[in-house]
């Protein structure tokens, strides 16, 4: 750990950049209920109020604040993500590498199943299940994960598949060390770095995953405030918006605070997992 | 002999005050520092050294390269005339290739696989405008001929994978040769060959640079194949120059201290161990009819061989003779399709994960390459704590002085190195890390699978040492594979020649490598190089006589 610690301070200025905004979205997320001005769902003001006090950013079109909104959406969005985006790797990697550890049978079995679902447009698929399962939370997240885990598996199968032939891996079996230990000790350090900047790419895809659900209205429900729902429901106002003054383009600018929200985190998250690719995998400058 | 130097002409190459860093840890490290070379035509000069006297380098510079992350700091390379230094890309791409050409170490990573060896031969004439493809391949048949490869008009047409090490690497010569050029570099090109393979090699590339006239720097850190090749020889040590003379002059005297210890390597001899007499004494490991086959294909035959306590087993044979095949069969990574081994008097379970922790313990097995068999992410401590941590139950405290203790056995200081990641160890202290994992399990049977062959002479010879030492003070057994006989000559008490998965001859080793000889044993003994300037051509004169070549 104080390896990294030391690493942190020779981190190039894209990288800090990127841990920057990544903690500010932390810090939106974690305090929201004291950052948001008005509270998440309650009908604080006109339909459509343009961007002035009290309400910054102004209201959408129940009258709800929209920076509150987006404040509490941080909360809701980035964590559903992260949660799923963990849960999916947990599930990918500890499939992954028993396929590859294991070989034989567990390997075809696993690998097999993996194809099937890969070969449903994810999209859809997640769609008919979310159908199927109403749309609460918690099948929300259990859908993506197992959808993604599938990418992760793949992934974790081919990483670790080059590092099994390698002599310390023989030497630990020569041993007699435990399936458990070959992975945990001599496979997973070395498998660290894809599998770190997969969870960067990955989180981003999942993280538009849930909005594009949202959008769709199979996602978060509302009147839960989450970025991609936001998006959908504001929209249209980009066609209705007056560009000639600026009180009243900020009206048609709506949709693009949510969007924006997502692209920069996807931003900074990606320029972080470029940062640790570069350190873990030891490429010189 | 062909090489007169009596061509009083310009020197072809002249590199003068020759300067090299490389960049790592964010610091620049002299690699090559004051070097002068001064090449004739026609000349062949041979460097050697251990890995990092900037052998390498220095042959690139020749070419007016350095590799990614180098860069010439000071001093003057010029080719017939031409200065490389500073040159502009355009006329270095005009020499490179065309008049100098590049033979690397290894020649099955240096051709593309996705292509014919032919339309990788042609690339260098029609690029450079020198000829038609039509020609070009008729040349390289030409070539191919008198490189001795077989069926020359059809082997240019296979891919890289299709042709075996030792073809691969005359076809690279013969790319080299390509559009005549007046200088070739020989970065190690037969290190990654067997003795046999790597003499018919050295004879090809030897007639055809004498034929075609053609300079070469010979980079390699075998000393008894540069005496067959170089007219001169020049020594580095740590980017320095140690001396230079002829090749002849060097051999019968070298005048510096470190070039005397480089040739005193091969004198290593180990003290006889005195022969246990014991008739009735179980060996530690036997071995009765053991066949093994990797999926169909068979492997070994009917092996059957005995390990008595305390000594050394040498086995040799070239590659694909089944002797890692046989380590692995031992230590339970491949079961056997027939026959059994006893360890000890008892039968031994043919799969290692069947076998009590007890035995997996009493056998250890040490492999070629180091930089496979250490986790590059574990640090020393780690390496070496957990066999103690898992066979000994051994933690805290007296955990990590058994550490220290046995970091002190292998010669590496205790507190320089133990919290050192692989990485930051030279080869020869990596397979020393290696042997110290082995030997923390307390063996009574260790395998030694090629230790010494990624290794440089002189470390190889260190490693060689510490291994007798600890034989001698732990009363360890060895099996000792090899295809070095070099090394068979100076450790092994028993020998056991393979080929093709079956055991050719075997016995003490005064016998087996004393006439007279099985026709295998004396091709392997014939093939291995000598340090006399003339080996090679007694060699192929003898060959050539007994074959009716």
């Amino acid at each position: 750990m104080t390896g990294w610690l030391a690493r942190l301070r020779e981190a190039p200025v894209s990288a800090w950049i990127g841990i920057l905004l990544i903690l500010a979205y932390a810090a939106v997320a974690i305090f929201a209920p004291l950052l948001a001005p008005f509270p998440e769902t309650a009908i604080v003001g006109p339909q459509y109020h343009p961007w002035a006090a009290p309400h910054l950013l102004g209201t959408d079109a129940l009258g709800r604040d929209v920076l509150s909104r987006l404040v509490w959406g941080a909360r809701n969005t980035v964590g559903i993500a992260l949660v799923t985006t963990m849960l999916a790797f947990l599930i990918g990697t500890i499939m992954g590498f028993l396929a590859a550890t294991v070989g034989g049978r567990v390997d075809a079995v696993s690998s097999r199943a993996v194809d099937v679902l890969m070969a449903i447009p994810s999209l859809i698929f997640a769609l008919l299940i979310l159908t199927i399962t109403g749309t609460s939370i918690l099948a929300l997240i259990l859908v993506i994960a197992v959808l993604d885990s599938t990418r992760v598996f793949r992934l974790s199968r081919a990483v670790a598949q080059g590092i099994i032939p390698l002599d310390y891996i023989e030497v630990a079996r020569m041993r007699g060390e435990s399936l458990f230990w070959i992975i945990r000790r001599e496979i997973l350090p070395n498998a660290a770095a894809p599998l770190i900047a997969e969870f960067g790419l990955r989180f981003c895809f999942v993280f538009l995953f849930i909005a594009a659900l949202s959008f769709l209205g199979l996602g978060l429900q509302p009147p839960t405030a989450d970025w991609g729902s936001m998006v959908r429901e504001s929209a249209k106002l980009i066609a209705f918006a007056n560009f000639a003054s600026w009180q009243t383009a900020t009206f048609g600018l709506a949709p693009l605070l949510p969007a924006g929200a997502v692209a920069l985190l996807t931003v900074a998250v990606n320029l972080v997992v470029d940062w640790i690719l570069t350190v873990a995998s030891g490429l010189k400058e | 002999m062909a090489w007169d130097g009596n061509d009083d002409s310009a020197p072809l190459l002249e590199i003068r005050g020759l300067c090299v860093s490389g960049r790592s840890d964010r610091r620049w490290h002299e690699i090559v520092r004051n070097v002068d070379l001064v090449l004739r035509r026609g000349e062949v000069v041979g460097l050697i050294g251990e890995s990092g006297a900037g052998k390498s380098t220095l042959g690139l510079a020749a070419m007016g390269y350095t590799k990614a992350g180098c860069r010439i700091d000071r001093g003057s390379i010029r080719f017939d005339g031409q200065e490389l230094v500073g040159a502009p890309r355009e006329v270095l791409r005009r020499l490179r290739g065309a008049r100098i050409a590049y033979v690397a170490q290894s020649a099955a990573a240096a051709f593309n696989p996705a292509y014919r060896l032919i339309s990788q031969y042609c690339e260098g004439p029609v690029r450079h405008g020198r000829t038609s493809r039509r020609q070009a391949e008729a040349d390289a048949i030409t070539l191919y001929r008198e490189m001795r490869l077989p069926d020359p008009e059809e082997i240019g047409f296979r891919y890289p994978h299709q042709v075996s090490g030792g073809q691969l690497q005359r076809a690279m010569t013969a790319m080299a040769m390509s559009c005549r050029p007046d200088l070739i570099i020989f970065d190690e090109p037969t290190t990654a060959l067997d003795v046999t393979t790597q003499i018919e090699v050295l004879a090809a590339i030897r007639a055809i640079v004498r034929d075609h006239r053609t300079a070469a720097i010979y980079i390699t850190h075998d000393l008894a194949v540069v005496a067959q090749m170089a007219d001169r020889i020049k020594v580095l040590l740590r980017g320095e120059e140690v001396e230079e003379a002829d090749t002849r002059a060097m051999i019968a005297a070298p005048r510096k201290d470190y070039t005397k210890s480089l040739w005193a390597v091969r004198d290593f001899r180990r003290a006889p161990a005195p022969v246990p007499s014991l008739r009735g004494e179980v060996p530690l490991l036997a071995l009765h009819g053991v066949s093994a086959r990797y999926g169909t294909l068979p492997v070994l035959s009917d092996i059957d061989l005995t390990v008595r306590r305390g000594r050394t087993l040498a086995v040799v044979g070239e590659s694909g003779s089944g002797k890692s095949t046989t380590a692995r069969v031992i230590m339970g990574l491949l079961t056997p399709c027939r026959g059994t081994i006893d360890f000890d008097g008892q039968p031994l379970p043919p799969a290692c994960r069947d076998r009590p922790r007890g035995l997996q313990r009493r056998m250890q097995m040490i492999h070629q390459m180091p930089d496979t068999a250490l986790n590059p992410r574990h640090r020393i401590r780690d390496v070496i704590g957990r066999p103690l941590e898992f066979f000994l139950g051994l933690r805290g405290r007296a955990k990590e002085r058994r550490i220290r203790e046995l970091l002190d056995q292998i010669e590496l200081e205790p507190d320089r190195f133990i919290d050192r990641l692989p990485a930051e160890l030279s080869g020869g202290q990596k397979q020393r890390v290696c042997i110290a994992r082995a030997l923390a399990a307390e063996p009574d049977f260790i395998i030694c699978d090629e230790v010494t062959s990624a290794l440089d002479q002189l470390v190889a010879e260190g490693i060689l040492r510490l291994l007798d030492r600890l034989q001698r003070e732990m009363g360890l057994t060895y099996m000792f594979i090899t295809h070095d006989l070099a090394t068979v000559r100076s450790i092994a008490d028993e020998v056991v020649v393979m080929l093709g998965g079956r055991i050719v001859e075997q016995g003490p080793k005064d016998d087996v490598l004393a006439p007279p000889h099985h026709r295998y044993t004396e091709l392997l003994l014939s093939s291995v190089p000598e340090m006399d300037p003339d080996w090679l051509d007694r060699r192929l004169a003898a060959r050539g006589g007994s074959a009716g070549r």
